[in-house]
């Protein structure tokens, strides 16, 4: 190797097209939580102060869609503003501004995949929800279904793989985790994710006045409670599931 | 005022559409909106409308429908028997739908989504700012018999019917493909085989099109897997299996399947119109001939009603008509 770059340098983020309309500016390839917090800071700088001409912009796990309109910019105009922008952002470690804390119940018939879970990532099953609810999550980014959200990072012992055969179904409210992240299913849905855990929060909510409750970059911390308290919570038929909003500015 | 449009009975997967709900992928919703976005802006034409409005998009089969009020109708997209009290009426063109008369749109001659449009347009109640169903979302339902949907006086009931004769898009054709973020990782060898191969339509729906073709399957040069990322209507995404699935209006928001490019929304409804044996070629085209010949739907409209021709100077009888600039840089045709 002759080149001399500094080896904890993050590579430069790829500014590519994604359809006439976007361009979508790129992290990683592969997930690393270092390329999470980067698409979060460029996103919400953009959204504080929109380019001329952004219409949307919308952060994933390692990347950045900003859509622009294409009778009053350019793609070559958007391209430009977006490497100016790169140049400032920080991806310091996030500090949420909201923190949610959401009733969920795990083990048993709430999450028939709880042992497996636990033997992969070497704990007791007791252990390994104690772990998970003193976890703080962020929502890495909301996608898939609408509403759903891909919460992380686990500690390293969750690093377990999606499952190569799906699980025909796991239903609305089923917590599931694969690659150290847990994605909360907004509706029943089959999936190749290990499923350990259920809450009666719902992340989208059709008919609310704010259908998506969750936004990118907010905090999530559950907390654990038994299947007859989920029940009675469910019973309410309350969306929010008991859901607490723990404002933290 | 209003009225209703009472639904007498009805094809298997009938919906309400519109252009959609763009804005929303933040929270996990893709646009939506009508599979063949071409149609809705040859109704408004067609209507003398300045947007397209909700209307019914047909898979496949229609239905029987009556109005309270007299208003003016238009079919557009996949060609449908259509009668009138029994009588025939001619597609892509506007009519007079009187109060009381029964309305029979048969199932789809050619193509995949037939359209059935208001001069005054639906008015259901929005739901997250747009009329249009997106099931895969879980927004809004396939229509049922006996039921009605409230619709907006035409404020023109009496204006002349129009027709235009649309480009053609019923039977598949070559469609153009811009790179997309992940082109990059599939090698030129690769790229270049997937533009030489004729594909399949083997099924499509409102989230995507599946296509079979002779030889290997496409795979990307990378081993592991990505991270998933956003993808958009139009993109061809190779499925575990190397099989090509392009998106459409109700695709996830993101996803994790490498993909070969973006069709260009201007070709979008070739492939939405393609039903199961219709054949499709890809062909590569920069970002900049790509962006003179889509351009962005704001501009659709206008070529579409200089198209519009008076109905009773049937189409059919003006023997100069292929010499009309049409709609030059909407749809191409003239592949193959």
């Amino acid at each position: 190797m002759t080149h001399a770059s500094a080896p904890t340098a993050a590579p430069a983020p790829e500014i590519l097209p994604l359809g006439l309309d976007g361009v979508l500016v790129r992290f990683a390839l592969r997930f690393e939580a270092r390329a999470n917090r980067a698409p979060r800071a460029l996103s919400a700088a953009l959204q504080a102060a929109p380019l001329p001409g952004q219409v949307e912009c919308v952060s994933a796990l390692a990347s950045v869609l900003v859509r622009f309109d294409r009778m009053t910019t350019t793609r070559v105009a958007i391209e430009a503003a977006l490497s100016e922008r790169l140049n400032d952002i920080q991806s310091a470690p996030h500090r949420p501004d909201r923190i949610w804390h959401i009733p969920a119940s795990f083990g048993g018939e709430n999450g028939p995949q709880l042992a497996q879970v636990a033997q992969i990532a070497g704990l007791g099953e007791g252990a390994l929800v104690d772990q998970l609810c003193a976890t703080p999550l962020d929502v890495l980014a909301i996608g898939f279904a609408p509403g759903q959200p891909y919460l992380g990072l686990l500690p390293e012992n969750w690093e377990m793989p999606r499952l190569s055969a799906l699980t025909p179904e796991v239903p609305a409210g089923a917590i599931v985790t694969a690659i150290r992240q847990i994605v909360l299913f907004a509706n029943a849905s089959p999936t190749g994710w290990r499923w350990l855990g259920r809450c009666a929060f719902r992340p989208f909510q059709l008919r609310a006045d704010n259908p998506v409750p969750l936004h990118a970059g907010d905090g999530v911390r559950f907390t654990p409670v038994d299947h007859s308290a989920l029940t009675a919570i469910e019973a309410t038929g309350d969306p929010m599931g008991g859901a607490r909003l723990e404002r933290t500015s | 005022m209003t009225g209703w449009l009472d639904i007498l009975s009805i094809g298997p997967s009938v919906t309400v559409q519109d252009l959609g709900r763009p804005g929303h992928l933040a929270q996990g919703l893709s646009p939506g909106g009508a599979a063949d976005r071409c149609a809705l802006y040859e109704a408004a034409a067609l209507l003398g409308q300045a947007a397209p409005r909700a209307c019914l998009e047909m898979a496949g089969m229609g239905g029987r429908f009556r109005t309270t009020l007299d208003t003016r109708i238009a079919l557009t997209g996949a060609p449908m028997r259509a009668l009138l009290e029994g009588a025939p009426l001619r597609w892509n063109a506007s009519h007079l739908l009187p109060a009381g008369s029964v309305l029979e749109l048969g199932p789809c001659e050619s193509g995949a989504y037939g359209y059935l449009s208001f001069g005054g347009g639906l008015s259901c109640a929005p739901l997250i700012g747009a009329q249009s169903a997106h099931l895969a979302a879980g927004i809004g339902e396939r229509l049922q018999a006996a039921t009605r949907l409230p619709l907006v006086a035409d404020p023109t009931p009496d204006a002349p019917s129009l027709a235009l004769i649309p480009e053609p898009r019923l039977s598949g054709g070559t469609l153009r493909v811009i790179p997309g973020p992940q082109t990059a990782l599939f090698s030129a060898t690769e790229r270049a085989r997937f533009f030489d191969t004729a594909f399949t339509v083997t099924r499509g729906n409102r989230q995507g099109v599946t296509l079979a073709h002779p030889g290997a399957p496409f795979a990307p040069d990378t081993a592991g897997s990505l991270v998933s990322d956003l993808i958009t209507a139009g993109d061809i995404q190779m499925t575990g299996a190397g099989v090509p699935m392009v998106l459409l209006a109700e695709c996830q928001t993101v996803g994790g399947y490498p993909r070969l490019g973006t069709i260009l929304p201007v070709d979008l409804p070739i492939l939405a119109q393609a039903s199961p044996g219709t054949t499709l070629r890809f062909r590569e085209i920069g970002l900049r001939e790509a962006e003179v010949v889509s351009p962005p739907e704001s501009q659709w409209l206008a070529p579409l009603r200089r198209a519009c021709q008076p109905l009773t100077r049937s189409a059919h009888d003006i023997a100069d008509l292929l010499g009309y600039q049409l709609i030059s840089g909407m749809v191409r045709g003239d592949e193959e």
